[in-house]
């Protein structure tokens, strides 16, 4: 799960980062001193969870929230317990933790944001079935590479490894190696066109060469497929 | 108000990263003064909406240095500044020179 800090007060961010930092599977990506950078910030990236600040100078926590459209789950962390009746009347807030924010609090807190944010159905891009090769290209996936948005067309990506805590993405032309995980990713891509054939790996189906055994030939690649992912592998090939 | 300062939480936070705490003990000593004469300008000024907002800023380091009598105090001078009761002022003065020399001699 990622997250993002947005407070004004440095000594509230440098504590709330720390308290990311002990703990697991939470991936703290940015601090922002006001609701304006963030704003910005979340009009390119995609976020799990932000810890948010109500009592903010010019734009307060709230009206952070109100400008977004689809926010993202958002624990306030405040110095004001008054705000709690206000703060549960936005589904989108999942907890309320008042300053000093303790260890065993603060944990608390994320597992409880952890469960919203596992139910969340990811809605992969909606791609027609019966559209072209032109329209597929046309859609396409943004990754943060060194704070860099990079856009990569989904019909050039053909294959996706699974690495430790990243993935590599395999395109025609380039390989991208980016801090994200392969179920992250699979939520992203349109299930028409890739496929999970491994643990460790996605493949574009209409990259493959050919298929041997349990592995499967993509550009000079051999990708291994796992026996219980070769049943719906065989279900999308055109087979003769 | 018998209450003294401590660095009970600063230290569990670090839990042993001296590094984090020399870092947000920085931080503390350079935010916390900026606050304070923020806050003593805004009263003087009788700008005591601004003052409350100043208090309330404070409030997080208050609670950071375990001063659990003077957060209250800080929720409730914030409370009475916001409708220009100024009654608690030398009450919480006292306790903005009583973190003063205990987070300068962090």
């Amino acid at each position: 799960m990622n997250c993002i800090i947005i407070d004004d007060e440095e000594t509230a961010r440098v504590i709330i980062e720390q308290l990311c930092d002990q703990v697991e599977n939470l991936d703290l990506i940015e601090s922002f001193p006001n609701a304006i950078q963030a704003i910005k910030f979340l009009n390119k990236n995609d976020i799990d969870l932000i810890f948010l600040d109500i009592h903010m100078p010019d734009f307060t926590g709230f009206d952070f929230i109100q400008t977004l459209k689809n926010p993202p789950k958002i624990i306030l962390t405040t110095s004001d317990k008054n705000f709690a009746l206000e703060a549960f009347e936005y589904d989108c807030i999942v907890d309320y933790v008042v300053k000093p924010i303790t260890l065993t609090r603060f944990t608390k807190s994320v597992e409880k944001a952890k469960t919203f944010v596992d139910k969340v159905v990811a809605k992969p891009q909606q791609i027609d079935t019966t559209a072209t090769e032109n329209t597929i290209s046309e859609t396409d996936l943004y990754v943060n590479i060194d704070r860099r948005l990079i856009k990569i067309n989904f019909s050039s990506i053909a294959i996706i490894e699974a690495k430790g805590d990243y993935i590599q993405i395999k395109t025609d032309t380039k390989n991208y190696t980016v801090h994200s995980t392969l179920k992250k990713i699979q939520e992203k891509l349109p299930d028409q066109l890739f496929l999970k054939v491994h643990r460790s790996y996605i493949i574009n189906t209409k990259k493959i060469i050919d298929i041997e055994d349990n592995s499967v030939l993509i550009a000079k690649d051999v990708i291994p497929v796992s026996r219980s992912n070769r049943p719906e592998l065989m279900k999308r090939l055109n087979l003769l | 108000m018998h209450e003294v300062p401590n660095n009970t939480y600063i230290k569990q936070l670090a839990n042993g990263n001296t590094a984090f705490e020399e870092k947000l003990i920085a931080i503390v000593k350079r935010e916390f003064p900026e606050e304070q004469a923020e806050f003593i300008k805004n009263y003087k000024y009788k700008n005591y909406i601004t003052a409350a907002e100043n208090v309330h800023k404070l409030k997080n380091k208050i609670g950071m240095l375990g001063m659990e009598k003077g957060y209250q105090l800080a929720i409730d001078f914030e409370n009475d500044l916001k409708v220009k009761k100024t009654i608690l002022y030398p009450e919480f003065i006292v306790l903005l020179n009583q973190m003063e020399d205990f987070i300068m001699n962090l």
